[in-house]
């Protein structure tokens, strides 16, 4: 194997990294601080995937190409906006409830799904990357960094460091992380777990619609896009133990590593099914992940 | 006698009223002659699931060749009627719709199923009945029933050509990239073979689970194998991701060309063109013939269902089918499935891609093999033509060692 192939090699895991953080990032605030298992994050990934897609028919061959940048916070204020709704309408009513929590919205996946069947038609859609991410570096021969997959490298980056300075220097993520450590400790101090509830769910699948609005530049996006990603996203997070950064990162580090090494040593199945079995070894000897949190409550 | 007089009158009168009943009953029967009972036949596609997106088009393409064949009076002077039935993209229900076109609605022919799967799914119901299918898509061979007209390729009519025309190319090291199922891996075989026998060699073979979508290291693997050309039998989403990646790692159609068996001008639409521009494509059939069967039946498609619709190989077989099933019953004179498969033997229409037989002996279509190379605009430059159509041969005989001697009659070498 030559070097070349190894360094791309690298730069594929780590590209793989970023897509799988993204997606997990949300997943796991919302599993840690609610216990909420949501089978319906991958369509929300999807959502923001079609955001960026009616953003391009809109302002396609405007501008450039800048419009694309605009679907990122529009992903994650349109994905955000119907996780809110819908935690009002049904997510809240299943709180501490795992098991109907996972029936509830595996059903919820299969409804929006539907629906974007229905508005979108059952073909899949293509959102054509601008002209600023098309192409790459060549870093040497053999070896080149396509920009979109550094533009997702980018966008990972920031939104976990958003994600860390909400958490660690603002007061909302002072109450969210003081609900993930102690629900009932949290409301006797005067914290409004149900708005810190509602927000954490919106803020999650405002994450999730970033990811999707950043995957459609890989591949193409139809109704049920959100499915390819959604198996891996609850593998990063239960390696990496719930509801904390480092996990997730940790989590979707190693599996992006791995994956693509896995698959070159042997083949595409065979190599999912060695991470599989990796992470299922692994989970025996560290049932609560790489970075367990809850370590200390008794519940 | 007033009794008797007045029952000969009552006699009289039921006379009277038979032969005016009777007179009746002619009439009605005459009326019956001049508008004779119309002509049902089925069309079994998936209009719901995953396989819509494809099946959906053929369907169309089905009810237009009968639309087409009523407008001009019919067929022995009767009128077709189609009856949809949606096997949802779920292989037991297309056997179960199969069974109630036959049994319940007792139609005289069958156009439908797309994957192999369905087409294995309703074989024996079709055996069973001994009743009468056609099937528009290409496919890996190694079948021929009695029961299924065939007017899509056999591998000797589009993966075969295509490979020897690359190796004439000077294209000599092959990668196998396919999905992880029936077709793909079966098509390989047949490219393994052929390629020990005309002096070609895989530098790399690689399935991908259906769905898949992450590309980049299959795309190292092909850098690290250094191939002249990919042959690529991915089917569904992951021609999007595949094509998309390879095009974003810097891997153009000059550089490695990539020769593609199941994207066709549908598939370009979700695929963006622009991402496959440059690379292969083998059919027998492409929108951009310039036959002048294929600029009505363009035509015609648009008219009927959007100018932004396209036209491409198995829908046009989807379209061409009906036609030869309709050449057969004029034919036979008669819808009788069992004179009609007789008559089908050696029938020929005048297709948009030219002329199409059915072969006498294994239910196979005779047609045309090209090759053509994707424009930006999501059509394809012809570059290559046999010529003349290719005879099917559903067992090719580098991986069989079966033959077909006649219809559904099947027999070692």
């Amino acid at each position: 194997m030559s070097a070349e192939i190894i360094l791309s090699q690298v730069f594929n895991g780590l590209s793989l990294s970023s897509i799988l953080l993204l997606i997990g990032l949300g997943l796991s605030i919302t599993f840690g601080i609610m216990g909420v298992i949501n089978f319906a994050h991958g369509e929300f990934l999807m959502i923001g995937a079609y955001t960026a897609y009616i953003l391009q028919k809109v302002f396609v061959g405007q501008d450039g190409g800048t419009y694309f940048l605009f679907s990122l916070p529009l992903a994650f204020l349109v994905a955000g906006g119907i996780g809110f709704l819908l935690e009002k309408s049904l997510i809240r009513f299943l709180y501490g409830r795992p098991y109907e929590s996972i029936l509830a919205t595996w059903g919820l996946s299969l409804i929006l799904q539907q629906m974007a069947r229905n508005i979108f038609g059952a073909n899949n859609v293509e959102v054509t990357a601008p002209e600023w991410l098309r192409g790459g570096i060549t870093l040497m021969e053999g070896l080149r960094l396509p920009y979109n997959r550094l533009f997702i490298m980018a966008i990972a980056l920031l939104s976990v460091a958003g994600m860390y300075i909400y958490l660690y220097r603002s007061t909302g993520g002072r109450r969210m992380r003081a609900v993930m450590q102690n629900r009932d400790m949290s409301a006797c101090m005067g914290i409004k777990t149900r708005s810190v509830d509602s927000l954490t769910f919106s803020i999650g699948c405002g994450l999730a619609g970033i990811a999707g609005s950043a995957v459609s530049l890989l591949g193409s996006i139809g109704p049920s896009t959100g499915q390819n990603y959604i198996i891996d996203a609850f593998m990063v997070v239960v390696l990496g133990g719930v509801g904390n950064l480092a996990g997730t990162i940790a989590g979707a580090v190693m599996i992006g590593i791995a994956s693509p090494l896995f698959e070159f040593i042997t083949t595409s199945s065979m190599g999912k099914v060695i991470v599989f079995a990796l992470v299922i070894v692994f989970l025996q000897w560290k049932p609560s992940g790489l970075f367990a949190l809850k370590t200390r409550s008794l519940d | 006698m007033l009794v008797a007089r007045r029952s000969l009158c009552l006699l009289r009168y039921m006379i009277v009223l038979a032969i005016l009943f009777a007179g009746l009953m002619l009439q009605s029967g005459r009326i019956d002659a001049a508008d004779k009972e119309p002509i049902k036949v089925g069309v079994l596609h998936s209009l719901s699931g995953t396989m819509s997106i494809s099946e959906v088009a053929v369907k169309d393409a089905t009810l237009m060749a009968i639309d087409e064949i009523n407008a001009k009076g019919g067929l022995l002077g009767r009128r077709i009627v189609p009856i949809v039935e949606d096997g949802a993209s779920d292989w037991p229900t297309f056997a179960e719709k199969a069974k109630k076109l036959i049994l319940r609605d007792k139609v005289a022919v069958v156009f439908g199923c797309w994957t192999s799967a369905s087409r294995k799914a309703v074989l024996p119901v079709f055996e069973k009945y001994d009743h009468l299918l056609f099937y528009p898509v290409q496919y890996e061979g190694l079948e021929a029933s009695k029961n299924i007209i065939y007017t899509g390729a056999a591998p000797n009519q589009q993966i075969m050509p295509a490979v020897s025309w690359l190796l004439k190319q000077g294209y000599k090291k092959f990668y196998l990239l396919g999905s992880d199922y029936v077709f793909p891996r079966t098509a390989n075989l047949i490219i393994k073979k052929q390629l020990k026998a005309e002096g070609g060699t895989v530098v790399g073979e690689e399935y991908t689970p259906l769905g898949h979508t992450e590309y980049s290291t299959v795309i190292s693997k092909i850098k690290a194998a250094r191939p002249d050309v990919i042959f690529n039998t991915l089917n569904g989403d992951s021609n999007v991701a595949f094509f998309k990646q390879l095009r974003a790692a810097g891997i153009t159609a000059k550089d490695i060309p990539v020769m593609s068996v199941s994207i066709a001008e549908h598939e370009l639409i979700g695929i963006g063109a622009e991402n496959a521009e440059g690379h292969l494509a083998a059919w027998n059939y492409f929108m951009s013939m310039k036959t002048p069967e294929n600029e009505v039946f363009v035509k015609n498609y648009k008219a009927r269902y959007g100018q932004d619709r396209v036209t491409d190989d198995p829908i046009e077989a989807g379209y061409f089918g009906v036609y030869l099933w309709a050449e057969a019953v004029k034919k036979a004179g008669t819808t009788d499935v069992k004179k009609v498969r007789e008559a089908l033997r050696g029938i020929k229409f005048k297709a948009p891609e030219g002329w199409v037989t059915i072969d006498p002996t294994n239910n196979h279509t005779w047609k045309i093999v090209q090759i053509g190379r994707i424009r930006k605009d999501g059509q394809f430059d012809i570059i290559w033509s046999s010529g003349k159509p290719v005879k099917p041969e559903p067992f090719p005989p580098l991986v069989s060692k079966k033959k077909v001697i006649a219809p559904g009659k099947i027999v070692n070498r």
